[in-house]
């Protein structure tokens, strides 16, 4: 027992000192991460209002597939995204493998579906409430989409931050692509799953930390915009 | 002030839904600079009659035929909606918006905006988020994006439907300043008073017919239809027998004379 206490206060020690290891780890995460949700929102959110708001022939199958793909499994995606990449592979030339712009690749694939789904649902009621007054005022598809995507921006902005939270918290897919290279491509939690099985309890705990802060704080800044846009904007 | 021609001719309009006809072969003029309005129960189809002019529906057959505006120009229309839908923004804004998608440069958007907010008295209310007034204000705020669209032609679905006497009141205010600069007024509405005060004619539709258009005194007077007749004593006219409505018994088989 006094040693789990013992694994807790290191990893304090570790994080209220800035150690230098868990802070490259932490920058990483944070690099790769916030790059691939980027991305991802640039396409996801587009498609997710193109299928919100557009009819078309086979839209039901295609918001089944789209809601499906937001459980794809990260290990599956690692897979797909190792294939590619590999030497033998489609894009092997470009020896993208093991680098963290695969982490990147592989991340984007993973959550383009999240921020697309739930962007077609945001979209799909808001043009149900607006599609009669913007049809009158005679608006182009491109300023519909502009206009679905800004009026919903309180929610999509949520959709955005639950595809960060699944970025940052998965292990599967960057273990794969990235391989977990100390200092190229070792993220939080390729590094916890890597430090528990060597024993080093003090630096996983102190990742550990770091993560569940972080989800704690990308989860309340989604509450507190929520109420923002309900009491503010009345959205 | 009349602007134009007639703006609007329908002919023969009908419109299906679910494999029922909900508007029957309905043919009538919209003259220019009139106050035309809309009576009949719930469910006569004076709102789909009205989505139908506009543009929002696509009738089944018949013909909606828009006339030449003002120096050869198409016919602007507008539409207020019996629930005022506001953008996410704030009520200056939800003018603003209005005037981009008219092509209005942006930089005169703001005053412009700002000048018809003023019109319906909301001026001090312009950097209020729109979805936070109170629903008279709203209704207020929709006919000023309406207005500052200069429209031809402003479709008005039941506006008052679910406002206070004095919101009412503050609605047909602006609906006559906005027919008195020469906007042809067509508007839906279940009060007859209202149609008394505004209205310049009457379209009196039941269940998907138009039973009889006329001079807004000729109507409330002396209406030519039995049913116009009985709507207008203020009368239910679901509370009657359906074989008193219809000799025949059915929908389908009224008697020509009185369509």
């Amino acid at each position: 027992m006094a040693e789990f206490w013992a694994a807790f206060a290191a990893a304090f020690d570790l994080i209220y000192g800035a150690d230098d290891n868990l802070v490259g780890i932490v920058l990483l995460s944070l690099r790769v991460s916030l790059t691939a949700v980027l991305i991802a929102a640039l396409i996801g959110l587009p498609l997710g209002a193109l299928v919100g708001f557009l009819s078309f022939p086979g839209k039901k199958a295609c918001v089944v597939v789209l809601n499906a793909l937001m459980g794809l499994a990260p290990v599956v995606v690692g897979l797909l995204v190792y294939l590619a990449l590999s030497r033998a592979g489609p894009l092997g030339v470009f020896g993208l493998l093991f680098t963290p712009m695969a982490m990147i690749i592989a991340q984007v694939i993973l959550i383009t579906p999240i921020i697309a789904a739930l962007t077609r649902q945001v979209v799909e009621d808001l043009w149900g409430e607006y599609r009669e007054q913007l049809t009158s005022l005679q608006c182009s598809t491109g300023q519909v989409v502009l206009t679905l995507l800004w009026d919903g921006r309180f929610s999509l902005f949520t959709a955005v931050l639950a595809g960060f939270g699944r970025a940052s918290a998965e292990v599967g897919a960057v273990m794969i692509v990235g391989g977990n290279i100390d200092h190229v491509t070792r993220v939080m939690t390729t590094a916890i799953a890597l430090e528990v099985s060597k024993g080093d309890l003090a630096l996983a705990l102190g990742l550990g930390i770091v993560l569940l802060t972080l989800s704690l704080g990308v989860n309340a800044i989604a509450y507190v915009l929520g109420e923002f846009a309900r009491k503010r904007m009345g959205a | 002030m009349t602007k134009r021609n007639v703006p609007l001719q329908v002919k023969n309009l009908c419109f299906d839904a679910r494999g029922i006809r909900l508007i029957k072969d309905v043919s009538f003029d919209l003259t220019a600079g009139s106050r035309l309005m809309v009576l009949g129960a719930n469910g006569a189809g004076k709102s789909l009659l009205m989505r139908l002019c506009h543009g929002l529906l696509v009738p089944h057959s018949g013909t909606v035929q828009w006339g030449e505006g003002q120096e050869g120009k198409m016919i602007q229309q507008a539409m207020v909606f019996q629930r005022p839908v506001m953008l996410r923004r704030t009520a200056l804004a939800n003018i603003a918006y209005g005037l981009k998608c008219k092509g209005v440069a942006r930089r005169s958007r703001r005053d412009i905006a700002f000048d018809f907010l003023s019109r319906v008295g909301l001026a001090r209310l312009a950097n209020h988020p729109a979805r936070l007034l109170s629903f008279g204000e709203q209704q207020r705020l929709a006919l000023a994006r309406a207005w500052a669209m200069e429209p031809d032609v402003l479709f008005m679905d039941e506006p008052t439907a679910s406002l206070d006497p004095s919101a009412t009141h503050a609605i047909e205010e602006i609906t006559r300043l906005i027919a008195e600069e020469g906007t042809t007024i067509m508007m839906s509405t279940h009060d007859l008073g209202q149609a008394k005060r505004l209205g310049s004619d009457v379209l009196f539709l039941h269940r998907g017919r138009v039973l009889e258009q006329a001079g807004v005194q000729d109507f409330f007077q002396q209406p030519k239809n039995d049913l116009a007749q009985a709507f207008v004593r203020g009368e239910l006219l679901w509370w009657k027998k359906k074989k008193d409505l219809y000799p025949g018994g059915g929908i389908e088989q009224i008697p020509s004379d009185r369509i």
